[in-house]
């Protein structure tokens, strides 16, 4: 088993595990973790087809990756924010069930 | 080729320029700084449109860094006509807001604002799939802060799902993304579209895409993010966040769609997608009906306004080419028409909730009366939405009933009407609402300002002006470009 | 191109523009705001009678705006679309000065005033539209600006009949939108009066093309109230007088019918519709809605629901006159789209002036009512013989070509249609007249109004006088090159009989 296999196939898993944990849980950080778990899932992907090409790796995902942890660690901090601005109104961890009036 | 010589550059740099400066300047200069640039975009947006029209579709590689680690832009005439559109929009918004909000608020608003326009040129011009992603994430971003900046609890709970359901949206379609270039070697949409095969991966992705995109474009049944978020954010910022933001993620489906000739390998998903229309259709209409708080009814409607949206894919038909031009032009057509008309409509709705001092239909009682301007706003906005003639929206929905009658689907023929029946009673139930004639209460109500009443006429007024206007649109979408080519 | 390419657009203008400018003002300028409107009403005859001298030498003068590929706006002033802006541009000066006057202290007029001109742009707009498709624009635009009239009162009773209108026009919109794009996507834009590419059409397919014929009619029925569709008409009753004036003469009911003389004569041209026998069966649904209508009349006590059950019963005179094969009937169903138009609206000023002077609703309050008021009541008189169809008011006249024109088409049964139902005219308005002239008044007035002349206010009056007078000039001379009758007979002769 080549390397890159090992990469997408151990991405694949990640992302699995990051759907599963943000559809399953309600608590809010919980799902912010899954969340991270799944874009390091992506990650690791396109890293893994960065290695495809024998000895000089292909640059192209590695810039997207770089890219990509940046916009997730922007959207992450926000996520963060509200949460926590959340907690302070309604002492409360998770969204209520339904928000149909 | 330098920053100089051509304006696209400049739709980028002037928003990020203002979303910093507006950031960094005092109150009062905040303001100044602004109208400024939204001048200075109005002439680069102008500037680009003439270049495309008279010579063709644009390319600019920013920074002379090209391709595939640099970022190129590409600009042809539907890229051009959603420049035009968020130019027009945003700008009025951005007018209604500054007589709307307070200085305090102000200095949250502009900021986010410019982020905002500058995430959509991004993705208007972007030329390769992970440009996109990037605006769509900044888009996302700046689009769950402004919803957040309302401040109170529901607003506030609206923006963490929004924010959660876009996120999901956005890996997905990073995750796709992802596999594309495992399978291609490629990011960029003109490569892709050259080396197009199909496999299994392929085909993963282009799924993962197309719900990444659907989720964000809030199509039912996974649109109960948008309601709340739309509903309960400031008066502009639900008219940009309909008007515009939702349009972003369809745009980006629509040049997969059509460039990756999505519509020829995977007929049953273009049906899938008219069924999910149709779907958003009756539902977003039913919903619509049954709101107490006025913006919810326009939000609902939104909801129900994106499936029209959607009847295009269905009809985007490989050898029908008659039919699937008429399907593009009525599907464009249809979304120019909801942006001006549902920003009109949000605005109008946020002067008469000035006025009443209350968000429920019953307090509209004898409203138009007092606020006759504002109830024509509301009522030309409205007619373009039911689709009835003179106007934008009528125009779209006749291009789409003659493309359904010509490719033989006579079916969206009955969803068109029946939609547009639907769509009818809710916004004349909340016509009937302001007709209403209590007596007790007498004239005590607030008054926006004129200016705040003005923009939301103007839109409004455009989106009837379409109707006659809708050549210019349509031709400016069908000048030569790569999607003209792939377009059956 | 010369000047009088434009006089369509400035037509449909004067409107228009007075309407903007109405909404703009503010509600204190009643007397800025009736100049405005007299003016523009005034204007807007001027106009007319300067395009029927155009229209009379043979010219035709258009307009056409490109709005989508291959589809354009099309304002053309032809014979036929003189006839019904003719007729609506008189009644709305007449109407606006009623309205002016019916209206006075009573609030949102500014709203009211503004709606109805854009409700007239709507039907200039209607009566010079060159094609289906500026028909349909202008007649879905006639339904938006009816709404806000119907439900001026803001009560509860006008908001449900708003909704009930409402209900059955979009309706009829929507049905009738299905017809003009099936039709477009056969055989493209057809202009009227194209009548060569209709029949092609027909050769290839003539299924769809009854079909088309089927849901065009349907469409249009909605508005021109034909049976069973007609039960808005009687729910808008509601509305204020001038109002009930212009969905009845002037305006809605006029356009489903003249929509549907566009239909069959313009776009499928009245022999290919006979041959394909797509006429026989309006025929009968116009038969059978001119007695029912007034069977319906019959048994109303209220005077504004009796005269709405008229007007279903009346209006499908024409519609009946339309679907009969012959130079007679079409001349008789066009002759009453003006002849119902005058007396209807002189009813509807009369019934009006009885509620607004005396607090007169129901029938068995008008008892004496002659005496106070002579020259109204004389109106109402000249009126309701008309719609009878006695000699000499315009009434006669119609009736007179329709059964000439049964006869010609070889439908003879439709005489006993005609004639039952002028024994149902005379038996729901023969005793009205009796009340008001001669039974003897019982007790007060429900709600008299003070005023210093003894009739009624001139505004009020002078309407329902001068639309009375016409209607009876319509009749006694008709042979005058003036009159609707030979205005009727042109457009048979130039236009439709080869």
């Amino acid at each position: 088993m080549s390397s890159d296999l090992i990469f997408t196939f151990g991405g694949i898993g990640l992302c699995g595990l990051g759907l599963f944990g943000f559809i399953y849980h309600r608590h809010l950080l919980r799902r912010l973790i899954a969340f991270n778990l799944f874009g390091n899932g992506t990650f690791l992907i396109l890293v893994g087809f960065a290695q495809q090409g024998q000895g000089n790796s292909d640059p192209v995902p590695q810039a997207l990756v770089l890219t990509g942890i940046v916009v997730a660690v922007a959207a992450t901090a926000l996520a963060l924010v509200l949460i926590r601005r959340w907690f302070q109104l309604k002492q409360a961890t998770e969204l209520p069930e339904d928000s149909q009036s | 080729m330098s920053l100089m010589q051509s304006p696209m550059p400049w739709l980028l740099v002037i928003p990020l320029a203002g979303a910093t400066l507006t950031m960094l300047l005092p109150d009062r200069w905040r303001s100044a700084a602004s109208a400024l640039g939204i001048l200075s975009q109005l002439v680069a947006a102008l500037l680009l449109s003439y270049q495309v029209i008279q010579s063709g579709p644009q390319i600019y590689a920013m920074g002379n860094w090209q391709a595939p680690l640099g970022i190129a832009l590409r600009a042809d005439g539907l890229a051009m006509l959603f420049i035009l559109m968020s130019a027009l929009v945003s700008s009025l918004c951005a007018l209604y807001a500054q007589s709307y909000l307070k200085a305090e608020k102000r200095a949250n608003f502009w900021p986010l604002f410019w982020f905002l326009w500058a995430s959509l040129n991004g993705i208007w011009l972007a030329a390769d799939t992970f440009n996109l992603y990037v605006g769509l994430e900044l888009l996302t971003l700046a689009a769950v802060g402004l919803v957040a900046f309302a401040a109170d609890e529901r607003s506030l709970e609206a923006s963490i799902r929004y924010l959660y359901a876009a996120l999901l949206g956005s890996m997905g379609y990073l995750l796709g993304v992802a596999l594309l270039y495992g399978a291609h070697g490629t990011l960029a949409l003109d490569s892709l579209a050259e080396h197009w095969h199909w496999g299994p991966t392929s085909q993963v992705a282009v799924t993962l895409i197309v719900g990444g995109l659907l989720l964000k474009t809030a199509v039912f049944p996974l649109h109960t993010w948008l309601p709340p978020a739309h509903g309960g954010a400031l008066t502009p910022v639900s008219a940009l966040l309909s008007a515009l933001v939702i349009k972003a993620s369809f745009y980006m489906l629509l040049r997969f769609w059509i460039e990756l000739d999505i519509y020829r390998h995977l007929p049953s998903l273009s049906q899938l997608l008219g069924i999910l229309g149709a779907g958003a259709i009756f539902w977003g209409g039913w919903m619509a009906l049954r709101q107490q708080h006025l913006k919810w009814v326009v939000a609902y409607s939104t909801v129900a306004q994106i499936g029209y949206m959607l009847l295009m894919f269905p009809l985007l038909t490989a050898g029908q080419s008659d039919a699937s031009q008429l399907a593009y032009q009525g599907g464009i057509l249809m979304l120019l028409a909801h942006a001006l008309a549902k920003a009109g409509m949000f605005l109008a709705a946020g002067n008469l909730m000035i006025c009443t001092g209350k968000p429920d239909l019953q307090a509209l009682a004898g409203m138009s009366r007092y606020r006759p301007l504002t109830i024509f706003a509301f009522g030309l906005a409205g007619v373009s939405l039911m689709g009835l003639p003179p106007s934008g929206g009528f125009s779209a929905k006749w291009l789409l009933l003659q493309s359904s009658l010509l490719s033989g689907q006579w079916w969206w023929v009955v969803v068109l009407v029946l939609g547009s029946l639907l769509s009818a009673a809710y916004i004349f139930r909340v016509f009937a609402y302001t007709y209403r004639e209590t007596g007790e209460e007498g004239d005590r109500f607030a008054r926006p300002a004129l200016s705040m009443e003005l923009t939301a006429l103007t839109l409004s007024v455009a989106s009837i002006l379409l109707g006659f206007a809708a050549m210019l649109p349509l031709q400016l979408i069908s000048l030569p470009g790569p999607l003209m080519e792939a377009l059956p | 191109m010369n000047w009088t390419n434009s006089l369509p657009l400035a037509v449909l203008m004067t409107s228009f523009l007075a309407a903007m400018i109405i909404f703009m003002l503010p509600e204190s300028r009643h007397r800025l705001r009736s100049s405005i409107n007299i003016a523009a009403a005034c204007l807007k005859l001027v106009l007319i009678i300067l395009l029927l001298q155009v229209v009379l030498r043979q010219d035709y003068p258009e307009v056409s705006l490109e709005v989508l590929p291959g589809l354009s706006l099309i304002l053309r002033a032809d014979a036929l679309a003189m006839l019904f802006a003719g007729l609506s541009s008189v009644l709305w000066l007449f109407t606006t000065l009623y309205a002016i006057g019916y209206l006075e202290n009573s609030p949102n007029r500014s709203r009211f005033f503004g709606y109805f001109s854009l409700c007239v742009a709507s039907t200039m707009g209607i009566s010079l539209a060159g094609n289906l498709f500026t028909f349909l624009i202008f007649y879905e635009l006639l339904t938006l600006s009816t709404y806000p009239l119907v439900v001026h009162r803001g009560t509860e009773a006008s908001l449900r009949a708003g909704r009930t209108y409402l209900i059955y026009t979009l309706g009829g919109g929507v049905v009738l939108l299905v017809g003009v794009a099936a039709l477009y996507a056969l055989g493209g834009d057809i202009p009227f009066g194209n009548t060569e590419q209709t029949a092609a059409l027909v050769g290839t397919w003539p299924g769809w093309m009854a079909l088309i014929f089927a849901l065009l009619i349907a469409g249009l029925g909605v508005k021109a109230a034909i049976f069973p569709f007609h039960g808005w008409l009687p729910t808008a009753m509601v509305a204020p007088a001038p109002v009930s004036a212009l969905l009845h003469a002037v305006a809605v009911v006029k356009a489903g019918a003249f929509g549907i003389v566009r239909v069959v004569y313009d776009i499928y041209g009245i022999e290919l519709a006979w041959q394909q026998g797509l006429l026989w069966p309006l025929t009968l649904i116009a038969s059978f809605t001119i007695l029912y209508g007034s069977w319906r009349a019959l048994q109303q006590v209220d005077i504004k629901k009796r005269l709405a059950f008229s007007t279903v019963s009346q209006v499908s005179y024409i519609i009946l006159g339309i679907s009969l094969f012959g130079p007679l009937g079409t001349i008789g169903g066009l002759v009453h789209l003006l002849h119902q138009g005058l007396m209807k609206v002189t009813l509807f000023f009369c019934a009006g002036n009885y509620a607004e002077t005396l607090g007169i609703h129901k029938i068995h309050e008008l008892d004496g009512v002659g005496k106070r008021m002579p020259l109204t009541s004389a109106a109402f008189t000249l009126g309701a013989l008309g719609m009878i169809g006695l000699p000499p008011v315009a009434g006669f006249i119609s009736k007179w070509y329709l059964g000439t024109g049964a006869l010609e088409a070889g439908m003879d049964w439709v005489i006993l249609v005609l004639i039952s139902s002028s024994l149902l005219n005379a038996a729901y308005f023969l005793p009205v007249l009796q009340r008001i002239w001669f039974n003897p008044q019982q007790g007060d007035w429900p709600d008299e109004m003070i005023t210093r002349w003894r009739d009624t206010t001139p505004l009020l009056l002078i309407p329902a006088l001068v639309t009375a007078t016409l209607s009876l000039l319509a009749g006694l001379f008709a042979s005058s090159v003036l009159s609707p009758l030979s205005w009727a007979e042109l457009i048979t002769l130039r236009e439709y009989l080869p």
